[in-house]
């Protein structure tokens, strides 16, 4: 047992504790700094003694659903999962993770552990975990203040995945070229997943799109099939560089509007019927990922496909509460790409809509509101029967509702969101639903303020 | 070249125009694509990432560089944002040393900055004969542009770092067209500078006499005090903004 370690767990440990009694945040954070101060090596040492290892989610949209459905169907499959729950998913996050899920001496006690993990954390994270599976689902632009550019993360993740060891594998989104790419020249095994009904195709690549040209010669991609953004099925028609056929693929799919999905899947392990819980083909796109590191893993068919039909969203992700009698739809939105497909997704519910819509602008929404003019609000237009707007940038999605086409005259502003919810409830006519759409941190304050009310849970308790 | 939200611009132009009955036709131009400048009213460049910056300036210099300084010179209205901004100066300047030719339009040159101007930003900008107007916006831009003795700036900096954090001094101008490292996105809540744009297309197409109907600009006013607001709150306002017509 080595001394400085069984120091860092134990203080770890207590601090973890001593936060959570006092009632200062969840404690998923501040113990971990704490530990990394005290043994830097204390990631490695806990990691390299889990038996099955670790996995690592990463990507732009859907890590903490992604990690959540995985986590599903390893419990499912009867393994002990450590898992980095409440998006702790900085290096702290995930230290404090191994430190409370390992006994005093250091040693872990779970099965297997679950990281999601921040991008630009990833390399770090594969560095010290050393873990079994790496999962990315995509690269957006999402906060254009945080990480500068996607290019640059590209490269980060490209480094740190040629140095994993050549037991480990990476599986990748097929569908995103950025994320495809990052397959060539591995010396661990690759495993593509990706969509082949094209059905579900967009009538063409939309705005949005940063992936549009070919990373090897420049010149622009052919879009075969383009789900949404830029992806899809692309190929450079100059140097003739292309999709990889994925190994994992969803051959059939149906779209049930804020209900969910139906998928079939073709892999390696056989094929798989999801009955996917959560709404819209961003979620489909997560549980294809959950499904494809359960067969990666050697989980049996049967737990992969029971985990994620009994998966229900992350907190405040996607979640349906009721609030005052009435039903609320609450669904997280983190840049343009996600929030325009929570819109297609409520769009399909039939009739008028009424919404709110929370625009924060703190370090962890993004402090660039500029994003808002990506998102296709124009969706909206004639489809609403109000709109408030609320948060420190609510006269900010004002504007942008106004020129996206939704008439001034049902659009409120008011920047408290207590009141904002308050106005909206009062607005919404009975048995009709309000669509609630807040960034993260305003997200926070209005579960936290239902939280109190006895409606949710809080973060950390889930 | 089109990330950072700048979409917002043409959002914010077409909008405009159609709420006075205006048809307006968008179009986008490619890599490849053929300017004619006589079929222009409007031209918009946005930002972009390095890499596909690298890609447009050569296309960009080679096949439609002539048409827009013909438009320019023929007195037409043009908006670049961040990367357009800096393509349209003289070169561009990287990290690594290499030197990125633009079509020098603005007197103008950009060099890769060490750390990135990050923020909401106020300026106050002097059009000929108008009095003061402020712009609202966000930057968030590492290239430092420096302006030749003859060119002149958008406008004086009151919050946040402008050009190249020296200066003080905000964006190019040279006839009709304006350069600016402000994103936002920048047009929707300056109207004033939007129907600026459209009223020099519409002279420059049907003559001195066009003027534009006023439009309701309650909500973009509101959004405009509140980043004021909003800058004044975290402190960071360099001089007094009171003076400044919105």
């Amino acid at each position: 047992m080595h001394p400085r370690l069984a120091v860092a767990v134990a203080a770890g440990q207590f601090a973890t504790l001593l936060s959570r009694r006092l009632g200062i945040g969840g404690g998923t954070t501040a113990p971990g700094h704490l530990v990394r101060v005290l043994d830097p090596g204390a990631v490695s040492a806990i990691a390299a003694g889990i038996p099955s290892g670790s996995i690592v989610v990463t990507g732009t949209n859907g890590k903490t659903t992604t990690s959540r459905m995985i986590s599903t169907v390893l419990r499912k499959a009867g393994l002990q999962v450590m898992h980095n729950r409440s998006g702790a998913n900085l290096i702290a996050g995930i230290t404090s993770t191994l430190v409370n899920g390992s006994t005093l001496a250091g040693r872990p006690k779970a099965d297997v552990g679950l990281f999601e993990v921040d991008e630009a954390t990833f390399p770090a994270a594969l560095q010290e975990l050393r873990p079994r599976l790496c999962v990315l689902t995509n690269l957006f632009r999402d906060q254009l203040d945080r990480y500068g550019e996607v290019d640059y993360l590209s490269r980060l993740w490209r480094d740190a995945l040629q140095r994993l060891p050549i037991s480990s594998t990476v599986l990748l989104n097929a569908d995103d070229p950025r994320i495809a790419d990052l397959g060539e020249g591995l010396s661990c095994r690759v495993l593509y997943y990706g969509v082949e009904d094209v059905s579900l195709a967009a009538p063409s690549v939309t705005h949005a799109a940063d992936s549009r040209f070919c990373l090897r010669c420049g010149a622009p991609y052919h879009y075969d099939v383009a789900f949404y953004s830029h992806i899809g099925h692309y190929r450079c028609l100059s140097c003739g560089a292309s999709r990889p056929e994925p190994q994992l693929k969803v051959t059939g799919a149906e779209l049930l509007g804020t209900e969910g999905s139906l998928l079939s899947l073709e892999t390696p392990a056989g094929a798989l019927n999801l009955h996917v819980r959560v709404p819209g083909l961003y979620n489909a796109y997560n549980a294809l990922a959950a499904a494809a590191a359960g067969v990666a893993m050697g989980i049996d068919p049967a737990a992969i496909t029971s985990g994620i039909d009994e998966f229900s969203a992350a907190f405040g992700r996607v979640e349906r509460v009721n609030v005052e009698g009435q039903k609320v739809f609450l669904a997280l939105v983190k840049n343009p790409v996600g929030f325009t497909e929570v819109l297609s997704t409520i769009l399909r519910d039939p009739g008028e809509k009424g919404v709110m819509i929370v625009i924060n602008d703190l370090f962890a929404d993004g402090t660039d509101v500029s994003w808002l003019w990506d998102v296709d609000f124009e969706l909206l237009a004639g489809r609403l029967t109000f709109a408030t707007v609320s948060g420190l940038r609510a006269e900010d999605m004002a504007v942008r509702l106004k020129y996206a086409g939704v008439d001034p005259s049902l659009i409120d502003v008011e920047s408290d969101s207590a009141k904002a919810l308050q106005i909206s409830l009062e607005r919404t006519p009975e048995g009709a639903t309000l669509y609630l759409l807040p960034t993260y941190t305003a997200m926070l304050e209005v579960r936290g303020r239902m939280a109190d009310a006895g409606l949710l849970s809080r973060f950390w308790e889930d | 070249m089109n990330i950072y939200g700048d979409r917002g611009n043409i959002i914010s132009l077409a909008q405009r125009a159609r709420w006075r009955g205006i048809e307006v036709e968008v179009v986008p131009v490619s890599l490849g694509d053929r300017l004619d400048p006589d079929r222009c009213d409007i031209i918009f460049f946005g930002g972009g990432q390095d890499k596909e910056q690298t890609l447009v300036a050569a296309d960009f210099r080679s096949v439609q560089a002539s048409a827009v300084h013909r438009f320019v010179e023929d007195g037409g209205p043009l908006l670049s944002i961040c990367g357009g901004y800096q393509l349209l100066g003289k070169y561009f300047r990287t990290h690594t040393g290499e030197t990125l030719d633009g079509i020098g339009l603005f007197d103008a040159w950009t060099v890769a900055g060490e750390k990135r101007c990050i923020g909401n930003a106020l300026v106050e900008c002097n059009f000929a004969g108008e009095s003061p107007r402020s712009l609202v916006g966000f930057e968030n831009h590492s290239g430092k542009t420096y302006l030749g003795q003859g060119c002149r700036p958008m406008g004086r900096v009151l919050s946040g770092f402008g050009n190249n954090g020296e200066d003080g001094l905000e964006g190019a101008v040279y006839r009709n067209s304006f350069g600016c490292y402000l994103h936002g996105s920048l047009l929707p809540k300056n109207p004033w500078f939007t129907d600026h744009l459209l009223l020099v297309a519409l002279q420059r197409r049907y003559g001195g006499g066009v003027q534009l109907d006023p439009l309701d600009d309650t909500l973009e006013q509101r959004a405009h005090e509140a980043v004021i607001a909003r800058i004044k709150k975290l402190g960071k306002l360099n001089t007094g903004v009171d003076h400044v017509q919105r």
